[in-house]
Order: C-alpha cells, then sequence, then structure tokens
C-alpha cells in the first residue's frame, strides 16, 4: 500500500488542474459529426498533454506513458471535480481499442486505435440481435464467404450509436456449420457500405440526455476478408475480452455523481431550508457516499491487479453490477430530494438542471441492462467467480 | 505506487488465519462460551507470540508498530474465525491511545500489553451514546460513574475510561471501588461489561488527551469494521459451500439462480467492502486528516450489508442454519454485536455529515 502523492505527483495534479480550468469552457459533447472538427481537436489536444490515451504506444497515435495508478487516479479527480469528461465516453475507446491492443493486426492498430482515441472515427458495437440478447452466442446474423469478402445479411438491435458511428465492429456467424460458440467471427465493418439500413428507436428517456438507440439490417453487405479481427471462427473469444473490457469501463464516475447531488442537495429548498438540513435526506445521501467511496477504491484496486499482473478474480467480476446500481440510486435520491417538483422534465418550467436527474436515473437503467443485464452479471459471479454449478439444461422435448 | 497488500501483509494474514483454523476451530468456540470469560487467556497468550497483541505496540515496548491496516487484516482474521480475543480493546484501541499519550507509566503498559500478559479493556461508549444515565466523572482526582457496554472488560486487567473527549482515565481492574460486572450478549465471543466506578483512584489520568482519544476512536471503528467484514466473509464462504453439496429436487441447490443470486449478492458486497476497508486503515496511517471519515464511512458501511448477509447466508442453509448445532449463529451474531459497539450506522453517518460540514456540528 502506497499512494504517497511525492512532489513530482503533485507537479502533476497542478498541470492538470491548469488544464482543465484553462479548458473547461470549450469541451465540446457528444458524438455528432457536426461537432467532429471540435471534438477531434479537444481529444488531440487531450492527448498532446497525455490525459488521454495516456498509456497507448505512441506508433498507435497515443502519448506512450508507462501506466501509473496515481496519474491516472489525478486526472480522474481533477476532471471529475471540474464536472468535465476525460477524454471520451464511447464504445470505440473504452471496447475497440482495448480489443485491438490484444487482438488486432499491426495494420488494424495502425490505422483505427489512433483515429478512435482521437474521436474521428465513432464507433458501434454490432452484437445483440432480436432473438439474441442474453444468449449472445445464439446470434444468427449470416456472413458468407465470396472471394477476398464476407457477404453479411441480418439484423443488429440496441446499437447505441449506429446512427452517428462511422464503424461498427459486429459479430457475424461466418461458420454455420461450427458449435454455437464456435462459428463466430469479429469483423470491422465501415457503416456507408451499401445495404446497411439504420433505423433510429425512440428510447424511454425522449429527446434529453445521450440516448442514440437503433436497429441495423443488413443486406447483401460486403465486407473485405482483412477485416476480421483475429481469426475467423474466434469472435466469440474476441468478444469476451471487449465484453470485459466494456464491464470495467463502466467504472463511471459515482464520485463526480455525488458532489453533483450534495450539491443539489445543499441548493434545492424546501420551506426554506436546505433539504440538506434534513436528517432524512443527508442519511441517504451518507449511505451512497459510503458506496461510491467503496466502488472508487475498488477500481483502484482493480487498476493494482492490473498493474501488478495479477488477476483480480471475483472482485473484478462485481464492478460493473454495483456501479450500475449506484448510478441508478443516486438518481433515485437526486428525484426524491426535488420531491413533487422532481418529475419535471422537457423544459418545463421550474425543471432542474435541464431535466439531468430523470434523464441520469433512465440512462443507469440502461446500463443495468445493456452490456450484460444484472441477471446475468449475478450468473457470472456465482458461476465463474463461486464455482457454483451451472444451471442444468431443460431436455429437449 | 500501489493500492495492494503487500507480501508480508499476505503472510501475516495467513499466519493468523492458519493458527485460528488450527488451534481455535469452531468447535473450540463452542467449548469457551461456557467459559465464565470466553476470551481465555491461554489462546491470547498464544496469539501474542505471533505478534497478535503487539501488532500496534512501538518496537521499544516490544511490540511489532505496524501499521492500522495490518492490525485490521488480523481482526478481519478474527472475525472470520469468531475467535473470543480481546483483540479490538487491548491490540488496537488502547495502544493508540496510550502510545499517543506516551510517558513511562504508558510504556510500560504498553510492554504488558505487547507480551500479552496484561489486558486491557475499554469503556468509551458514552463518548457517543449516553443511556442508562450512564457517565463517569473526575472529583478530587477520582472516578465516580457508570461505564456502559465496555469492551473486552470483562476479565481485563487493566481499562480504560474515556471520562469525555479529551479526558482519559487509566485504573487497574483490581483498584478499590470498581465492580466490573458481565452483561451477557447475544454474541458469547465479547466481554463486554457494565463498568461501576465508586471513587476509584485512577493509576493514571490524562487531561488533554483530545487527539489520543480521537484516534482511539477511528482505530477501533476501523479495526471493528474489519471484524464484522471477516465474518461476512466466512458466512459467503459457508453459504457458498453449503449450496454446492446440499441437494433438493435431485438437484445441488446452488444450481437454482434464486440461491446463485443470493451468493452472488453477497459476494458482491463484500469484495468493495474490503477495498474501503483498506483504504480508510491505510489513510489512518497516511492520511490521518481523512481517517475520522474513513472509519465513520467504512463501520457504517460494512454494518449495513453484514446484517444482509448475516440473513441471506443464514436462509441459504435452511432449517438447519437456525440451529445451535449448524454454528452459523456465532457469526450471526458477532456481526450483530458489532453494529452498535462503537456506534450505530445512523450515529456514524450523521457524523460523517457533521464532519463535511453538512449537518450542523453536535
Ligand atoms: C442502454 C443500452 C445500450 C445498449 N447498447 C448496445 C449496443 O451498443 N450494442 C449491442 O449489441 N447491444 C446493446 N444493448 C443490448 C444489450 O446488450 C441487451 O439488451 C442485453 O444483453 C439483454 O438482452 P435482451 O435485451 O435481449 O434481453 P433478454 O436477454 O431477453 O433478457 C430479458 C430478461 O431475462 C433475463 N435473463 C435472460 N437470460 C437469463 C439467464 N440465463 N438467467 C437469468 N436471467 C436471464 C435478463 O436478465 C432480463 O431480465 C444495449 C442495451 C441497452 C439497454
Amino acid at each position: 500500500m502506497d499512494l504517497e502523492f511525492d512532489a513530482r505527483y503533485e507537479e502533476f495534479r497542478a498541470q492538470v488542474r491548469d488544464f482543465v480550468a484553462k479548458h473547461r469552457p470549450v469541451q465540446p459533447m457528444g458524438l455528432a459529426s457536426a461537432k467532429k472538427k471540435e471534438r477531434v481537436a479537444w481529444l488531440s489536444l487531450q492527448i498532446e498533454h497525455g490525459y488521454w490515451a495516456r498509456t497507448i504506444p505512441k506508433e498507435y497515435g497515443g502519448y506512450g506513458a508507462a501506466p501509473d495508478l496515481l496519474e491516472t487516479v489525478i486526472m480522474d479527480e481533477e476532471f471529475n471535480k471540474a464536472g468535465i469528461a476525460r477524454g471520451m465516453m464511447a464504445q470505440g475507446p473504452s471496447m475497440l481499442v482495448p480489443t485491438l491492443l490484444s487482438h488486432g493486426s499491426d495494420e488494424q492498430r495502425e490505422r483505427w486505435i489512433g483515429s478512435t482515441m482521437r474521436g474521428e472515427v465513432i464507433w458501434c458495437q454490432g452484437y445483440s440481435e432480436p432473438g439474441s440478447g442474453s444468449d449472445l452466442a445464439s446470434l444468427q446474423t449470416r456472413a458468407t464467404e465470396d472471394g477476398d469478402d464476407f457477404v453479411i445479411n441480418g439484423q443488429k438491435i440496441w446499437t447505441s450509436t449506429a446512427d452517428q458511428a462511422d464503424m461498427c465492429f459486429i459479430l457475424v456467424r461466418t461458420e454455420p456449420d461450427a458449435k454455437k460458440h464456435e462459428g463466430i467471427s469479429y469483423v470491422l465493418l465501415p457503416m456507408d457500405t451499401p445495404g446497411i439500413d439504420v433505423q433510429p428507436l425512440r428510447t424511454m428517456s425522449g429527446d434529453i440526455g445521450e440516448n442514440s438507440f437503433n436497429q441495423v439490417f443488413f443486406s447483401d453487405v460486403r465486407v473485405p476478408k482483412a477485416n476480421v479481427v483475429g481469426r475467423r471462427g474466434e469472435g466469440w473469444k474476441i468478444a469476451n475480452t471487449t465484453l470485459k473490457h466494456e464491464r470495467n469501463s463502466l467504472n463511471a464516475n459515482a464520485e463526480g455523481t455525488l458532489i453533483r447531488l450534495a450539491r443539489l442537495m445543499n441548493d434545492e429548498t424546501i420551506r426554506g431550508a436546505p433539504a440538506m438540513a434534513s436528517p432524512v435526506y443527508r442519511d441517504r445521501l451518507m449511505k451512497l457516499q459510503a458506496r461510491a467511496l467503496s466502488m472508487k477504491h475498488h477500481g483502484m484496486r482493480m487498476l493494482t491487479c492490473s498493474l501488478r499482473g495479477d488477476s483480480p478474480g471475483i472482485a473484478g467480476l462485481v464492478v460493473k453490477l454495483q456501479n450500475c446500481q449506484l448510478n441508478y440510486d443516486m438518481a433515485a435520491l437526486a428525484i426524491d430530494v426535488m420531491g413533487e417538483l422532481g418529475v419535471l422534465y422537457d423544459h418545463a418550467k421550474y425543471e432542474r438542471e435541464r431535466g439531468f436527474w430523470q434523464a441520469h436515473s433512465m440512462f443507469s437503467l440502461g446500463l443495468i441492462i445493456g452490456g450484460g443485464t444484472a441477471q446475468i452479471q449475478k450468473n457470472i459471479i456465482s458461476e465463474r467467480g463461486l464455482g457454483l454449478p451451472r444451471e442444468p439444461k431443460p431436455a429437449k422435448a | 505506487m500501489d493500492f495492494g497488500l503487500s507480501e508480508d501483509q499476505h503472510l501475516l494474514e495467513q499466519t493468523v488465519r492458519s493458527f485460528l483454523a488450527d488451534q481455535v476451530p469452531i468447535e473450540r468456540v463452542r467449548e469457551l462460551r461456557e467459559n465464565e470469560a470466553p476470551n481465555d487467556r491461554a489462546t491470547w497468550s498464544a496469539l501474542a507470540e505471533l505478534g497478535v497483541a503487539g501488532v500496534l505496540v512501538p518496537e521499544a515496548q516490544g511490540g511489532s508498530e505496524l501499521a492500522l491496516l495490518d492490525a485490521a487484516l488480523v481482526s478481519q482474521a478474527l472475525g472470520h474465525a469468531v475467535t473470543p480475543t480481546p483483540f479490538l480493546a487491548s491490540a488496537v484501541m488502547a495502544p493508540i491511545a496510550l502510545a499517543s499519550i506516551s510517558g513511562s507509566k504508558a510504556d510500560g503498559w504498553l510492554a504488558g500489553i505487547a507480551s500479552g500478559e496484561l489486558v486491557c479493556g475499554v469503556a468509551v461508549t458514552e463518548l457517543f451514546s449516553v443511556r442508562e444515565e450512564a457517565g463517569v466523572r473526575v472529583s478530587d482526582g477520582k472516578l465516580h460513574g457508570k461505564a456502559m457496554m465496555a469492551i473486552d472488560s470483562y476479565g481485563a486487567d487493566l481499562l480504560l475510561v474515556a471520562i469525555d473527549a479529551d479526558t482519559l482515565g487509566v485504573v487497574k481492574t483490581d483498584a478499590a471501588g470498581l465492580d466490573i460486572t458481565r452483561l451477557a450478549t447475544v454474541d458469547v465471543t465479547r466481554c463486554t461489561a457494565e463498568v461501576l466506578l465508586d471513587g476509584v483512584t485512577p493509576a493514571a489520568l490524562f487531561e488533554a488527551a483530545g487527539p489520543a482519544v480521537a484516534r482511539m476512536l477511528d482505530a477501533g471503528r476501523i479495526a471493528l469494521a474489519a471484524d464484522a467484514l471477516g465474518a461476512c466473509e466466512s458466512m459467503v464462504e459457508q453459504a457458498v459451500a453449503y449450496a454446492k453439496q446440499r441437494k433438493q429436487f435431485d438437484r445441488l441447490i446452488g444450481s437454482f439462480q434464486a440461491v446463485k443470486h443470493m451468493c452472488a449478492e453477497m459476494i458482491a458486497e463484500v469484495e468493495p467492502a474490503r477495498s474501503l476497508l483498506w483504504y480508510a486503515a491505510h489513510s489512518f496511517d497516511a492520511m490521518p486528516d481523512e481517517a475520522p471519515l474513513m472509519a465513520c464511512h467504512v463501520l457504517a458501511h460494512v454494518s449495513e450489508i453484514a446484517r444482509e448477509i448475516a440473513s441471506v447466508s443464514t436462509q441459504v442453509h435452511g432449517g438447519i442454519g437456525w440451529t445451535d448445532e449448524q454454528n452459523l449463529h456465532f457469526w450471526f451474531k458477532r456481526i450483530g454485536n458489532a453494529r452498535h459497539l462503537l456506534g450505530g450506522p445512523e450515529l456514524l453517518r450523521n457524523r460523517a455529515a457533521e464532519l463535511q460540514g453538512f449537518a450542523p456540528a453536535a
């Protein structure tokens, strides 16, 4: 245990703080192509300073620093305190890039890692299908061989940001005769390929917050075989590394949300007194703070495991489940603190923070389901983590 | 830069755990509960030889002067094995208080504590809660009054009595005018007592000891959280082991999702709480400004998850979990006892809010 912030780190913190203060007002948000120029400039600036893509090798467009737990902690703390995002929360940086780092060819890494980290290329994740959600390995979208290409036919659904994405990392069945888990390939697919039809789905949170949700239809979509990541038929294994990164990347900024919640409780008044003066609300806030602190330090423990090259074991399997529920519960307290006004939405008079907390509540609920539902997480924790026996397969009728 | 246990810490943890598994298995705890004072001296002496009693005592007084995180790992091991010992009072709270006061008398007691020959209880409840008109006052240099729920105090040789947030008295338990009565608690592994003081001459009276009192309380809270978390770990392990062995409807009950998910929910609480515990314990030595808040949060949080785990683990066992014979209740009760010993969750969270300026200070 060594969390000593020696002089070098204090200096680093001061640099980060300066940077954040200077750039706080200009950070562009979102994946929309209209914002592309600002987004790329902002992310490139962060990479240049080493606040984003910090440990990605220079040859792939990163900053090339050695992993360092405390630097990560400092950057997260300072960005969170200022309430601005470090880098870009999107499926490209959090899922595709780690996957390419471990499974991609040199050419794939050179082409996609830097451009993705800089926000030039936006990705979507084409996994779920109407008939294959939790049981993802049952997916049916087919890719048949034709010369140097695969030809894709089928449908994906719940595809976040597909309407904004330039590229899709997609799971397709390339070996129809192989066993369920062995016939899948992981493919990088340009979204402007002819034959792709993206149809947006309206989500429960309406027009507020980041909530792009789509179904995507594929008819005779051609993609070069060279776009397969890893070997053909190994897509399931590769996808699982991606899912692992997805789950770890959900180590969302609980601390920042808690600070925002405390601010709300100081600002919001009931009969002229701040909500914070209510022992009942305060008690709930303190309960959540303890959970947020646990998850923060749990994140540090996970980072330490990866720096030491140790497997976090079961401790790593619980992260997604706990973080998602914590975020949902923080939004729930905020809504309760606003009381009868907590339902105001959609630019209503008296609406607080532009409906942020209602949107956050619904968004967090989406995260509880997406990327492996809470129930699936509990199956994984108990079977892989605790070694409890699998569910017996029902006899075929 | 590292947020994890060191090799020495793993070794310490393993040493204590395997000693306890060997020497104080649950069958032995069952025997000890029949004793007048279950935290028997023989066990404590053997643990003292391992360095447990002196884990926090300065080297100059024969201790190993380790960090609170090391003590927390020991505490966790003791909770895991539901071992009856005076560890919390004698090896954590008293040494922290005495070492920060120092002086020749304190040094002598510290040496005795480290060797395990001197067992020291602490009477601190009235610092955070007053019931039954309890309270101790000093008049003409003598102590008068009553202290409730004094920790590890029955059968102790020495007693630290918190008179108020700034004043600490030390009394020998054979002093004239002192009466220590064991209070039977649902948990039989702790020797909690009522202490009556009728003009007791203290062996020492430390005034302006505010920092020592506060540090003692923080250390105690963190160590107690570790104890309860250790008990939780064991309850999860026992539930999982049982689920892998018990069959109903021609299946292992562990293959039922309802049971699986109960187990998953328990471990999903234990692991992040362990991370919080490490941080809180580490903050005590490395970031003392943060320690009071962390001590409140870790104990409150562990108390909450522990109550749930105590119930769920028992449910996984079905009817046998409800019997005396199955032994699971030793853990259930250890957890129940820890919940209010150094302030219950509501009290601790209110203190946490005060410390951050969210609540008006009492
Ligand atoms: C906000 C959000 C964003 C998403 N983004 C993407 C994306 O970008 N790309 C993508 O490919 N997918 C995405 N998804 C899809 C997501 O991965 C799936 O919704 C999820 O895996 C669940 O699949 P399903 O919707 O088919 O539900 P189902 O699998 O039908 O589940 C329905 C219910 O049954 C339960 N259940 C199912 N199987 C079991 C089991 N074995 N044991 C216990 N309970 C079970 C589930 O827990 C759930 O409660 C997103 C989803 C959401 C909500």
